[in-house]
């Protein structure tokens, strides 16, 4: 077997050495009755010529999304990343180490998390980022509960226009009888979140852009969440749109998540991704995850180290913030390489790009007969309401070729209101033939 | 023909060499991102476009960005160079108890980048992902087949998630069974951090169980801490002493009896995979480190995976989404209405880029070589063990061990040397330190996991290392330890002050 260095000889000689004869006397804590004879009902070891094989197979089987057209976002962009990317994130000494638990021989990982933290502060206006999260989704129920931590309060008025899957994921963590008040889905930013706020609320939790591609008013938000004594938190799915949108802590905002992927990270069918989370100064110490601090060393030199572990797990046990413990930490360093090339000036004209190039095809497709856009702002991504339902829409044009988009009905399954709702996302992968071969597709369609 | 014709002095003078291997040119202080970047710095070519802002809602920024940019070539040396300052196990052995530091094989890197995998959205038709999801279920039959499972739900993100999923799945079986009451669940004090963590999340009462002498969980004491108020027991098998637990099944009997579940802590499944079968030991619920077990690399902490398999009784009651196969072809769930699955724990289908590296590493060694890997682990540790054993102190005597060789400090008495400088002087013999200080149960604890990707020759010179270490610390070098590490980038650093007044990001120092 290619990955295991010993011979039979090198296994023998260190039985000797043990004082064993067969290494199945080291099981010898395993009762009898409960070990495996010699047959693992599995195939058996495979060359790499052959594994490579197998997987190519089934990797043809997906359609991929530089295939042709492609508008699907919904939380999840695909977007150019810089081929130094993933030479650098590849380097070994990156790949292939641990946590930083040993910072004098890891100050690699931890110079690049502290930029990353400072990014993350930079582009979310606060003061303060962790070391990464698993994913926006994660971090925003993290949010939530650190919330109900600050505040020592229970109430959590939820936007409508929180992404679905991430208002499931807050209902996993918080239950409703822990103060979850989810508002019913909002396709047109019309809700009044801020009758539903009192003195018992920890958070307002909104998300701009939201799921609709609606930009959200923050200031007015934060304003009555803290004329109640409560916190606002923002949720930013589309991390690029902060290139050219006001920073949400600039506006108000108390704790900022954002899913990160967009930043340097491939689709990857869902994960790995990097979740952000930004907060004030002053809410640190309940921050969740890893954070990594600056210091000298004993030659008074300056270094990095993961600190204020005595919110983390490993010590506190059961007085912890939050149990997390393997973070996104690869993630986080692609995100900050992509972002370090991109620069403040690359990041904005990327984001001034995406805008016009969805901007353009929004009018395009809204021109089509039983198409309509719902958004008055939006960033890259919009809605349409088509004249039939949109899941059914979506798999006629995927005939076509085209990727048109998700169907809303795909997140909320049961609710008729968005059955003709279509999420369309538009980034700098896109070329214009991609959106005649869209436009001409679902002028034939709605035929 | 010699490049030094010129008779130019060759000897380093005036110059501090302390501290550095290699020298300053291997070896470089790196400034920040923010002290060598620009403004009108970029590594990409876009141009400078005219947008109108009608759509924009009268949000456009007017706060600075204040992000610095490198074009290609300076970000390229900027992190090349910060990468040299790191170990890694491609460069050495990494001997982390419980963090299973093996070989990452780089056809895993390969597929995963495959674009059928890496370029495909989770939120595309069905239709168009079905390579995917029929990579999902095969995974999926690889961890139930090597855990005698019924079902396995693949999302959680990470070790710790997996735990969550899996205290979740018993909290919501308690709840469809009218045990709502059940508040406390059973942790002995030999565990990981996230067990008591995960449990107290989720508003449960943590009573921590004693180890016996031998290290061990005893039946007798888990019967003792049992009764109508148990959820669960959340036991790591084997545990973080580096042991099998001998009276798992009758500890899972007791629980099953009272009426509570068996929650393992599946970190350590490196030493028992194909030798073992969790499920014939009576667990409800596992997670299984995809980023230890199944070699995905730990890239300075993560990502990581943690699938949990789920016996029958939990099985109905696993998160949205998953995959079912059908005689169409796939279809993945990815709503519970109308089920008793507790819910959803992340945003889309969980970590596509761990799964296809574990089940390229799966292929790879097939039943046969994932069960000689688990015993290549449990030998090397255990030739480590006997190589050591005559320096260092081993709480729990000479019997053998599992995967990891636990040591406490009680070799070091009277020397002056504590189980930090140990470790630090480690650093100095070319090798990244041992988990220190874990499990908690021992004094001082050194836990050591060299895994099957060591060579002899490679276990030999790290057990030279160890002794070479200790018998210096017995003859009273004890500097050579308070100094430590002295070779590396960076002496100690002041912990301590990083936490008093943190500094958790660039400033300007004009700002300051």
């Amino acid at each position: 077997m290619r990955y295991l260095p010993h011979s039979e000889a090198d296994r023998q000689h260190m039985r000797a050495v043990i004082g064993i004869s067969r290494t199945d006397e080291l099981f010898g804590a395993v009762p009898d009755t409960l070990r495996l004879g010699d047959a693992v009902d599995l195939p058996g070891h495979k060359s790499e010529i052959e594994v490579d094989r197998y997987m190519r197979a089934l990797a043809a089987k997906n359609r991929t999304a530089g295939e042709g057209p492609f508008f699907v976002g919904a939380g999840a962009y695909r977007h150019h990343v810089p081929a130094t990317v993933d030479h650098l994130i590849q380097r070994s000494e990156f790949l292939t180490a641990y946590t930083p638990y040993q910072p004098e021989i890891s100050q690699g990982t931890l110079q690049t998390l502290f930029e990353f933290q400072t990014q993350v502060a930079h582009l979310t206006g606060m003061e303060v980022a962790n070391a990464s999260m698993y994913d926006g989704s994660t971090a925003l129920a993290e949010a939530a509960l650190m919330a109900q931590r600050l505040t020592r309060r229970d109430k959590l008025v939820v936007s409508g226009g929180v992404h679905p899957h991430y208002r499931d994921v807050l209902a996993t963590y918080v239950e409703p009888d822990d103060g979850l008040s989810l508002m019913p889905t909002d396709v047109a930013a019309g809700e009044d979140l801020i009758a539903g706020v009192d003195d018992q609320t920890a958070a307002i939790i909104v998300q701009t852009p939201d799921f609709f591609g609606h930009l959200r008013d923050v200031k007015s938000l934060a304003d009555a969440a803290h004329a109640q004594g409560a916190l606002l938190i923002v949720c930013v799915t589309e991390v690029i749109s902060l290139g050219l949108l006001e920073a949400p802590g600039a506006l108000g905002a108390d704790i900022v998540v954002a899913e990160g992927q967009s930043l340097g990270n491939p689709l990857t069918f869902g994960g790995p991704y990097v979740g952000l989370l930004a907060t004030r100064n002053a809410f640190v110490r309940q921050m969740p995850g890893r954070v990594c601090g600056e210091t000298l060393d004993a030659r008074g030199r300056r270094g990095f180290v993961l600190t204020l572990s005595t919110r983390e797990q490993h010590i506190r046990r059961e007085k912890a913030t939050s149990n997390i413990c393997t973070n996104s930490g690869l993630c986080a360093l692609a995100f900050t390489i992509h972002l370090s090339l991109l620069g403040e000036q690359g990041l904005f004209r990327l984001a001034k790009l995406n805008h016009k190039l969805a901007r353009n095809l929004s009018g395009r497709l809204a021109a089509i007969p039983g198409v309509e856009l719902l958004n008055k702002t939006f960033f890259n991504e919009f809605t349409l309401r088509l004249s039939r339902p949109a899941a059914a829409i979506v798999d006629a044009l995927a005939e076509h070729g085209v990727l048109a988009g998700v169907p809303a009905s795909r997140l909320l399954p049961n609710e008729s209101s968005v059955e003709n709702l279509l999420t369309v996302a538009v980034t700098e992968t896109s070329v214009e033939a991609d959106f005649d071969a869209y436009v001409s597709a679902l002028t034939e369609v709605l035929k | 023909m010699s490049l030094n014709t010129q008779g130019r002095p060759t000897a380093i003078e005036n110059v501090d060499t302390s501290g550095q291997v290699g020298g300053a040119a291997l070896l470089p202080d790196e400034p920040l991102l923010f002290e060598i970047g620009g403004p009108d710095h970029s590594g990409v070519d876009l141009d400078d476009i005219e947008i109108d802002d009608a759509f924009l809602g009268g949000q456009k920024r007017e706060t600075p960005l204040d992000l610095p940019g490198l074009t290609e070539p300076e970000a390229m040396r900027h992190y090349v160079r910060l990468s040299r300052l790191n170990y890694s196990i491609d460069a050495g052995l990494y001997p982390l108890g419980s963090c299973t530091m093996k070989h990452n094989p780089r056809l895993n890197e390969k597929a995963a980048r495959l674009p059928g995998f890496a370029d495909i959205h989770p939120l595309q038709p069905v239709s168009t992902v079905q390579g995917a999801l029929e990579l999902m279920g095969e995974l999926a039959h690889w961890l139930m087949v090597l855990t005698n499972t019924n079902a396995v739900a693949l999302s959680p993100k990470a070790g710790a998630h997996g735990e969550l999923c899996g205290m979740m799945a018993i909290h919501a079986a308690h709840r469809a069974n009218g045990q709502d009451h059940r508040d406390v669940v059973l942790v002995p004090e030999s565990a990981h951090g996230t067990n008591p963590a995960t449990a107290a999340f989720l508003g449960y009462k943590v009573k921590p169980i004693p180890a016996a002498g031998d290290g061990t969980v005893r039946a007798a004491d888990v019967e003792a801490a049992l009764g109508p108020d148990v959820a669960a027991i959340m036991l790591t098998n084997p545990n973080t002493v580096g042991l099998f637990e001998p009276e798992i099944r009758k500890i899972a009997d007791a629980v099953h009896a009272a009426g509570a579940y068996f929650y393992c802590d599946g970190a350590n499944f490196n030493a028992i995979m194909g030798v073992v079968r969790p499920g014939d030991l009576g667990i409800d619920a596992m997670h299984i480190n995809l980023h230890k077990t199944f070699s995905t690399p730990h890239g300075g902490g993560g990502p990581g995976a943690g699938p949990v398999v789920l016996s029958e009784a939990l099985a109905p009651f696993a998160p949205v989404p998953f995959v079912r196969k059908t005689d169409e072809g796939f279809e993945l769930v990815e709503h519970g209405e109308g089920s008793e699955s507790f819910g959803r724990m992340t945003a889309f289908h969980g970590q596509m880029g761990m799964y296809v590296r574990a089940l390229t590493y799966m292929l790879s060694h097939g039943g046969d070589g994932l069960r000689q890997a688990a015993k290549d682990a449990v030998l090397n540790a255990n030739y480590i063990k006997a190589r050591i054993k005559d320096r260092f102190s081993m709480p729990f005597g000479s019997q053998h061990c599992m995967h990891e060789v636990l040591c406490d400090d009680s070799f070091l008495n009277g020397t002056g040397v504590t189980t930090l400088d140990f470790a630090k002087a480690m650093i100095d013999e070319g090798y990244h330190p041992m988990t220190m200080y874990f499990p908690l149960v021992v004094h001082g604890a050194m836990l050591i996991e060299p895994t099957e990707s060591e060579s002899l020759p490679s276990l030999d010179a790290f057990a030279d290392a160890l002794i070479r270490l200790a018998d210096a610390a017995k003859e009273g070098d004890a500097e050579r330890f308070t100094n430590a590490p002295q070779t590396a980038p960076r002496a100690r650093l002041d912990e301590t002050a990083a936490a008093r007044k943190p500094v958790l990001k660039w400033t300007r120092s004009s700002d300051a």
